[in-house]
C-alpha cells in the first residue's frame, strides 16, 4: 500500500463498500460476508469453539478452572477464535447480593440440590431473562463472542508490516508469513480480540474461515451451531435479519433485547459480526461503546509535530541564549 | 467489581470483573526503553547541530554520540521486543500513515543512518562535509524521533494512552530535550555546557507542565498517572527532573553538582516512560477504564438526542 492509497482511506464513520475502500475493484468483488450471532438462541454447547479449533487446527489453551459459570474459556485471544461467554445473575440481586455480580457459589440457586446450577431447562431464554420464570433463581445469559471484522479495523490500521488485510469478502485476516510478531495490533482492538501466541511469537485471530468462504463454504462455528444462534450470510441481508428479530422479541415483550455492532454510524463504522444481546455489553465483556483508535490519528499526528517544533524551539533557544 | 471512587459514576458491571481490553505484549524493559532511548538520540542530534555550528566542539562530541549510540540501543531493543526479530525488515515493506510504528521505522532507519554517519566523521574527521550534511538530516529526523513514540502508545484502544493523545508528545519532547540536555551536562565541561543546560531546563519545564495537564484533562483516566506503581513512578520522575532542573539553573558553575543534577535528569527521563509505560498497562488491565468513560460517553449522547428531540 503506498502512502497515498494509505492517506485516502477513510478511518471512521460509515462506509458502505468497505473492500472498494481497501482498493478491491467496485463491483468485481463478492459481498461483504459476516456473522450475525442471536444470543437469545446460544444453548451454550460450545460446538463453535471445538469448531472451530478443529478446522483451524488451532493449539490448546490449557485446561484451566475458572469459577466463572461453566466458562473456563474465559476469553478470546490467539487461539481462542471462539468464546462462549455465560453470565449467570440472581433473578432478584437484592435478596441475594453478595457484592460480586455473576461470582456466586451454587448457594444462590435456589432450585439446587445435587450441586448443578440448573438452567430455565426448555425454555426461551429470552423469555427467562424478561424475568418470567420462577422456578429458577438464576437468570444465566449465552453468548458466542467472536472477532467483529469491523468496518474500520484498528488492528489492521495500526499494522506496521501490513500482514494484516482486508478480504475481498470485506473481513479482517492476518498473513502468519508476513507477522513479525511486534504485538501493535494487540492493543489497538477496541475488543481486546487479537493477541500474540507466546510460543510462536506472531498474532492469531478470526480469519472468518477464509479458506473456507473461498470454496463457497459457511465457516466452522456457523456450520456446528445447532441452534442458528450464529448465522452467516451477506452483512446487509444479515443486518435485516437482525433487526427482524429483534422486532419480534420487542414484540414478544422481550425489552432487554438489543443489537449490538449493527449500527453502520457507530464508532468502528459497524462491525462484520454483530450481535443480538439480552442486557448491556459490558455484561458480556464487550465495551459499550467502541471506537477505532485510528479515528484520531489526524489530531494525534498534529500533536506529535507540535511537540516536534516545540523541541526544535527549545534547542535554537538554548543556542541563541550563549550569544547575548 | 466495585472500587471505592471518589466519581460516583465508578460504578459499573463486567463480565467476572475480567479486563476487556488486551494488555500489550509490548515487554518491559524493552519498550520503554527504546521510548527514552528514542528520546535521548533525537534530541542529542538537535543539540549536536546547535553545537556544531556554533563551534563547540566539546559539546558536538558528546551529543553527536549520544545520537548515534542512543538510536543503536534503541533499535536492538525494539528488534528484541519482537516475536519475530528475524523478520524486523518487513517493518519497511509498506508505508502506512495510519501506524505510527510503520511511521516511526521510517523515522529511526534513516535516523540511525544518518547519525551513525554524522558520528563515524566527526571522530575520523573523514570526509567533513558529507558528516555535516548527515549531521543536519539527523537534526532533522531527530524531533519526529523523539515525539512519534507518544503517537505509537496514544494511537491504540488503551484508555490512559489514548486520552492523552494531545499532551504525551509534549510530555515526551520535554523529557527527550531533559535527558539529552542531562547527558551533555554530565559529560562536557563547564564553559562548553552552556546550550546543554538551557535545554536541560527548558526541557524539563516543558516535561512537568504537559505532565501537569495531562492529569488535569484526563480526570478519572488520571487515576494510572496518579495511583499504584505506575503512579509511583511518574512522581518519582517529576521530583527527580523539577529538582535536578533548579540544581542545573542555580548550581551550573559547579562542574560537581551539573554532573549530579545532568545524571539525575537522565534518569528522570527514563523513569518517566516507563511510568507512561505502566500506566497504559493498569488501565487495559482494568474494565473500569473502559466501561465508565464510554457509558458515560452513551449516556450524554442520548441526554443530547433527547434535549433535541424535546426542542423540536
Amino acid at each position: 500500500m503506498s502512502l497515498r492509497e494509505s492517506l485516502d482511506r477513510s478511518l471512521h464513520g460509515r462506509l458502505d463498500d468497505v473492500q472498494g475502500d481497501a482498493g478491491y475493484e467496485s463491483g468485481e468483488h463478492p459481498p461483504r460476508m459476516g456473522f450475525f450471532t442471536d444470543t437469545s438462541v446460544c444453548i451454550g454447547c460450545k460446538a463453535c469453539e471445538v469448531a472451530c479449533k478443529e478446522w483451524n487446527d488451532v493449539p490448546d489453551d490449557g485446561y484451566e478452572l475458572s469459577g466463572m459459570s461453566y466458562d473456563n474459556t474465559q476469553a478470546l485471544g490467539a487461539s481462542t477464535w471462539r468464546h462462549v461467554a455465560f453470565v449467570e445473575k440472581p433473578l432478584h440481586p437484592t435478596t441475594t447480593d453478595l457484592g460480586l455480580p455473576g461470582m456466586g457459589p451454587p448457594g444462590w440457586d435456589t432450585a439446587d440440590s445435587g450441586g448443578a446450577p440448573s438452567a430455565p431447562a426448555g425454555e426461551d431464554q429470552a423469555t427467562a431473562s424478561g424475568g418470567a420464570s420462577d422456578d429458577a433463581g438464576v437468570r444465566w445469559l449465552m453468548s458466542s463472542d467472536v472477532c467483529k471484522h469491523c468496518t474500520h479495523a484498528a488492528c489492521l490500521d495500526v499494522c506496521p508490516t501490513g500482514s494484516l488485510f482486508r478480504t475481498e469478502f470485506g473481513t479482517v485476516v492476518v498473513q502468519p508469513d508476513i507477522c513479525n510478531g511486534c504485538g501493535y495490533c494487540v492493543p489497538a482492538c477496541p475488543y481486546g480480540v487479537i493477541d500474540l501466541r507466546k510460543e510462536d511469537g506472531r498474532a492469531f485471530k478470526c480469519t472468518l474461515c477464509y479458506d473456507r468462504l473461498k470454496e463457497g463454504e459457511t465457516p466452522a462455528c456457523a456450520k456446528a451451531c445447532p441452534t442458528e444462534s450464529i448465522q452467516y450470510g451477506e452483512v446487509s441481508e444479515l443486518r435485516q435479519r437482525a433487526d427482524l428479530r429483534l422486532a419480534e422479541l420487542h414484540e414478544k415483550g422481550v425489552d432487554v433485547a438489543r443489537l449490538y455492532g449493527r449500527d453502520p454510524e457507530d464508532g468502528v463504522g459497524g462491525d462484520g459480526a454483530f450481535f443480538l444481546l439480552l442486557d448491556e455489553p459490558e455484561v458480556y465483556g464487550l465495551p459499550p461503546d467502541p471506537v477505532v483508535t485510528t479515528r484520531d490519528i489526524g489530531s494525534i499526528w498534529k500533536h506529535v509535530g507540535a511537540a516536534a517544533g516545540a523541541l526544535v524551539a527549545v534547542g535554537v533557544a538554548s543556542f541563541l541564549g550563549s550569544r547575548r | 467489581m466495585r472500587e471505592a471512587s471518589m466519581v460516583p459514576e465508578a460504578e459499573f458491571e463486567s463480565y467476572y470483573g475480567r479486563q476487556i481490553l488486551k494488555t500489550p505484549t509490548w515487554k518491559t524493559p524493552d519498550v520503554p526503553l527504546y521510548l527514552f532511548l528514542g528520546g535521548l538520540a533525537g534530541s542529542s542530534a538537535v543539540l549536536a547541530e546547535g553545537a556544531a555550528l556554533s563551534g563547540n566542539h566539546a559539546l558536538e562530541r558528546v551529543a553527536r554520540t549520544a545520537a548515534a549510540a542512543g538510536a543503536a540501543a534503541g533499535t536492538v531493543f525494539l528488534v528484541h521486543d519482537l516475536g519475530r526479530p528475524e523478520r524486523f525488515l518487513n517493518m519497511l515493506r509498506v508505508l502506512k500513515i495510519t501506524s505510527p510504528l510503520s511511521v516511526g521505522s521510517f523515522i529511526l532507519a534513516p535516523f540511525s543512518a544518518l547519525s551513525s554517519a554524522a558520528l563515524a566523521s566527526h571522530v575520523t574527521g573523514r570526509l567533513p562535509w558529507l558528516g555535516r550534511l548527515a549531521g543536519v538530516g539527523a537534526a532533522a529526523f531527530g524531533p519526529p524521533l523523539v515525539t512519534y513514540t507518544a503517537a505509537l502508545v496514544a494511537n491504540t484502544a488503551v484508555p490512559a494512552w489514548h486520552e492523552a493523545h494531545r499532551e504525551l508528545p509534549f510530555v515526551f519532547a520535554g523529557s527527550g530535550a531533559s535527558a539529552a540536555g542531562g547527558l551533555a551536562l554530565l559529560a562536557v565541561p563547564v564553559a562548553q555546557h552552556g546550550p546543554a543546560r538551557r535545554m536541560a531546563v527548558a526541557g524539563a519545564a516543558l516535561e512537568l507542565t504537559a505532565s501537569e495537564l495531562l492529569k488535569r484533562r484526563l480526570g478519572m483516566l488520571a487515576e494510572p498517572y496518579e495511583q499504584g506503581r505506575s503512579g509511583r513512578l511518574m512522581k518519582l520522575s517529576s521530583r527527580m527532573t523539577a529538582g535536578a532542573a533548579a540544581l542545573a539553573a542555580l548550581g551550573g558553575r559547579s562542574r560537581a553538582v551539573s554532573a549530579v543534577a545532568g545524571a539525575t535528569l537522565v534518569v528522570a527521563s527514563a523513569i518517566t516512560r516507563f511510568g507512561v509505560f505502566e500506566a497504559g498497562l493498569a488501565s487495559a488491565r482494568d474494565p473500569k477504564y473502559v466501561v465508565v468513560p464510554q457509558r458515560e460517553r452513551v449516556r450524554a449522547r442520548e441526554a443530547a438526542k433527547t434535549q433535541g428531540a424535546r426542542t423540536v
